[in-house]
């Protein structure tokens, strides 16, 4: 059972990295347009220059 | 879904006839200077908030943003689609702001500049810091969980390896508990210094003692340990919280937008030339140009000119009011004939009349605070559970328990009784309701509106602007031929006077006749169709009697006597055979003619609401401050027997008070100025969005659109919702009356307190949500 000493910390570290994670994206204003975000994602403004390279 | 939540926003946009459609685009013409809403940042740009309307899918993301950043100097475009807000950056002196007003209408979108409000920013703030005390409860509730689990069913465990297993969930727990626990503790905090109870103090007591009682337990070896009960305590609690900030937030920044669209323009001089200015920049001693047709931006006194006003958002009164130099103007009174001059006396919110200032502080003063549901429930269920647990131990120890023992069971009993649900009982109704009425176009302000609204038993409403319509509207449209109705509607677009707006709302194009000439003071003619078409007063239109009702000569007689002082201005106060106080125009085309009244009319629904209102046992009252003869035909149409007119704010609250000395809860519909005080007096009170903004910030929701159906649901959500708050309530209590016993009997152990604590919390939420539902 010693194991447990290394694997619960681990399990717990990954919380926490999944937790900072969040934080930071908090932080960053990723959830101040949330409704927003879901339709940013369907935009192709961003793709129009590559299109152009590949042609 | 993101449609579904601002339906009425399209619907908004046509209400206030002053400030859209072609009086805008007339106001584009002139030096628009937006500098008040430009708020300069540290790098050297300059920034401004805008409320955008006509936002409705994701599309219009890339046609805002692209379309903004194609303007020269701008460095960044953003586009909130959660509230419909534009924020837009440019390299000071780079452009000029109005270009990007004029950029959103080219596009097919509003925007209307606003200063953001401090109370929104620190409210974001707040909105963010329990979402981190959230998602640390919640990441600790997760990992704590995955220890106990691992205890509870670890039948083979060493007792080495579950002191480990609780050391661990300590090590996450405490600090996790003192960061995210912030909210309980400073609030129970508060309450204790201010020598009360609040549901937050039972909370920090429970959290605290499960939590120092399994540290002890912990470092003794023993087999229980409550650190998952505490936390997930904690996070049940704080996604309540969330939730109902979440929703506070949205409809705050909905009034904002609100705010922003109303806000009008104002025309100041500098110098002698004339410009635009947004009424928020106003200051005391500015001279203002207010033309026909458009609302008075500030109070004042008119410096020179003369006119009619419209004074029935600040008074009730429908006729208007001769103003001529010296005379004071309210803002929110509407300019009928001429164009005035004025000297602002008080700007920006501060407008005012004393009398309805000292009634409203007086009002504000004797309104008996009633208590929130929830804050009587704590005040029964706090020291009932403390006594409780006292009890609990003392039992205990005189049946020969150990002083350990009986601690240990009394602080089981705090845990079990811990009010999650209880806290999450009203607080969560409160966030459905107010989500299922502002889909219906209501609005709610104060948190306890819906629990009031509930209890009314009698409504009390104003007539004008609340009953009826705000604007006037055409009322003999059947009689009058639908081509000729057409058109005269067509002309009056192009026209600025109040009436003539009112007759344009008819109009089915928005498309105005080209070669309009307008006679100031007399009305607007055209050629349509190769034959002159007028409309105006009946002399203009050429009409010396009615073409239509050749019998009414003794009122045509009258008619004509107005006319013929200032002909372009309404004949007004009763003098048609009706006697409903309808203005009159007239339409002449070629050699066929008709006339035109047009008044205040009733909602489209007040009627069937009315009867609604009354079948839900609801008692009605309309007090106005119009004339008897205005007031007694729309009783008369909705069949209010209680009505009175001509009454004064003073009056008006006294009829209040004398309701409630009878021991009603009265609910307070009105929109004018003359109503907020009796507004802040009522048990709760509603207005709708087109009325006064002081009006409107005393009421407790607003309501939006042309219907007074909102009236209707906001009483029956309101009564279905605090029908599931005490549901709520009492089934918290069943599962007390359950679960203390067990408790007391010490039988807790952690399994039974987690299930037990999450189960209730997640059924009354449960419950909570059908106050979503129809009936």
């Amino acid at each position: 059972m010693n194991v447990l000493v290394y694997l619960v910390p681990m399990a717990v570290g990954l919380g926490l990295i999944g937790l900072i994670a969040f934080l930071w994206a908090l932080r960053s204003g990723q959830y101040s347009d949330v409704e927003g975000a879901a339709l940013r994602v369907l935009s192709d403004d961003d793709i129009e220059p590559e299109q152009s390279e590949s042609r | 879904m993101s449609l579904r939540s601002w339906p009425w926003i399209p619907a908004f946009a046509g209400m206030n006839g002053e400030t859209n459609g072609q009086t805008k685009t007339i106001e584009m013409s002139e030096a628009l200077d937006l500098s008040h809403y430009a708020k300069p940042a540290a790098d050297g740009t300059c920034g401004m908030d805008l409320a955008v309307e006509g936002v409705a899918c994701g599309a219009c993301i890339a046609r805002i943003e692209g379309a903004m950043k194609k303007l020269p100097g701008v460095t960044d475009a953003r586009l909130n689609f959660t509230n419909r807000r534009l924020h837009v950056a440019w390299a000071d002196g780079a452009l000029e702001p109005a270009r990007i007003i004029e950029t959103l209408e080219a596009n097919g979108y509003r925007g209307h500049p606003f200063v953001p409000l401090r109370a929104e920013e620190e409210e974001a703030a707040e909105a963010r810091r329990l979402t981190r005390y959230l998602a640390v409860a919640g990441f600790a509730a997760m990992n704590i969980m995955l220890l106990s689990v691992s205890v509870w069913s670890g039948n083979d465990m060493t007792p080495e390896t579950r002191d480990f297993f609780h050391w661990a969930s300590a090590l996450i727990a405490l600090p996790a508990a003192a960061y995210a626990g912030q909210p309980f503790f400073r609030s129970a905090w508060r309450a204790l210094r201010a020598h009360s109870l609040n549901m937050d103090v039972p909370i920090t007591v429970g959290v605290t003692l499960a939590l120092a009682m399994s540290v002890i337990e912990t470092a003794n070896h023993a087999k229980a340990a409550y650190f998952d009960s505490a936390i997930m305590l904690l996070f049940f609690l704080l996604v309540g919280r969330t939730l109902e900030h979440a929703m506070r937030r949205k409809t705050r920044a909905v009034a904002g937008n609100l705010a922003a669209l109303k806000a009008d323009t104002a025309h100041r001089f500098a110098g002698d030339e004339v410009v635009s200015v947004p009424v928020a920049a106003l200051e005391a001693g500015d001279r203002l140009l207010v033309r026909p047709g458009e609302r008075v931006p500030a109070d004042g006194t008119v410096q020179s000119g003369h006119s009619e006003i419209d004074e029935s958002l600040i008074t009730g009164e429908t006729a208007p009011r001769a103003v001529a130099s010296g005379a004071t103007v309210y803002a929110g009174s509407l300019n009928y004939s001429g164009a005035l001059t004025l000297n602002v006396t008080a700007a920006g919110g501060a407008a005012l009349i004393d009398e309805i200032e000292r009634l409203l502080e007086k009002a504000a003063g004797a309104k008996s605070r009633t208590l929130r549901l929830a804050d009587r429930a704590a005040r029964v269920y706090a020291p009932m559970v403390h006594v409780t647990a006292a009890l609990t131990a003392a039992g205990w120890l005189i049946a020969g328990a150990s002083l350990h023992d009986a601690i240990v069971t009394a602080i089981a009993v705090l845990i079990i009784t811990c009010p999650c649900a209880l806290s999450l009982a009203i607080p969560a109704v409160q966030v459905v309701a107010s989500g299922a009425l502002f889909k219906s176009g209501v609005i709610v302000n104060a948190g306890d509106a819906i629990e009031r609204l509930a209890e009314a038993d009698t409504v009390v409403f104003d007539k004008t602007g609340t009953l009826t319509l705000p604007e006037p509207r055409v009322v003999n449209a059947g009689a009058i031929d639908a081509d000729l109705l057409k058109m005269a509607a067509r002309l009056a677009l192009s026209s600025r006077h109040p009436l003539a707006l009112a007759l344009a709302r008819e109009a089915i194009s928005a498309k105005p006749f080209g070669n309009v000439t307008e006679q100031p003071g007399h009305g607007v003619r055209a050629v349509i169709g190769g034959v002159e078409a007028r409309l105006g007063s009946a002399e203009f239109c050429g009409l010396t009697h009615n073409p239509l009702i050749p019998a009414q000569a003794g009122i045509q007689s009258q008619n004509r006597e107005i006319s013929d002082v200032r002909p372009w201005v309404p004949a007004c106060a009763g003098t048609n055979e009706n006697g409903n106080g309808a203005s009159q125009i007239y339409f002449a085309h070629g050699d066929k003619s008709t006339r035109i009244e047009i008044t205040q009319k009733l909602r489209p629904d007040a009627a069937e609401v009315v009867q609604a209102l009354r079948g839900l046992g609801l008692d009605l009252h309309i007090l106005s401050g119009d004339r008897d003869d205005a007031v007694a035909p729309v009783a008369r149409d909705l069949g209010i027997a209680h009505w009175q007119g001509g009454l004064t704010p003073a009056e008006k609250i006294a009829f209040i008070e004398a309701l409630k000395a009878e021991g009603r809860r009265v609910l307070m519909v009105g929109d004018g100025l003359n109503d907020a005080p009796a507004l802040a007096a009522a048990h709760v009170s509603l207005s709708p969005v087109s009325a006064a903004d002081l009006t409107q910030a005393q009421a407790d929701a607003v309501f939006l659109g042309d219907r007074l159906k909102p009236v209707q649901e906001a009483v029956a959500v309101a009564r279905r919702s605090r029908r599931l708050m005490t549901e709520n309530l009492w089934f918290a209590a069943v599962y007390n009356a359950i679960a203390v016993p067990v408790a007391i009997a010490g039988l807790v152990t952690p399994l039974i307190a987690a299930l037990a604590m999450s189960g209730s919390s997640i059924t009354v939420t449960l419950n909570a949500l059908r106050a979503h539902r129809g009936r």
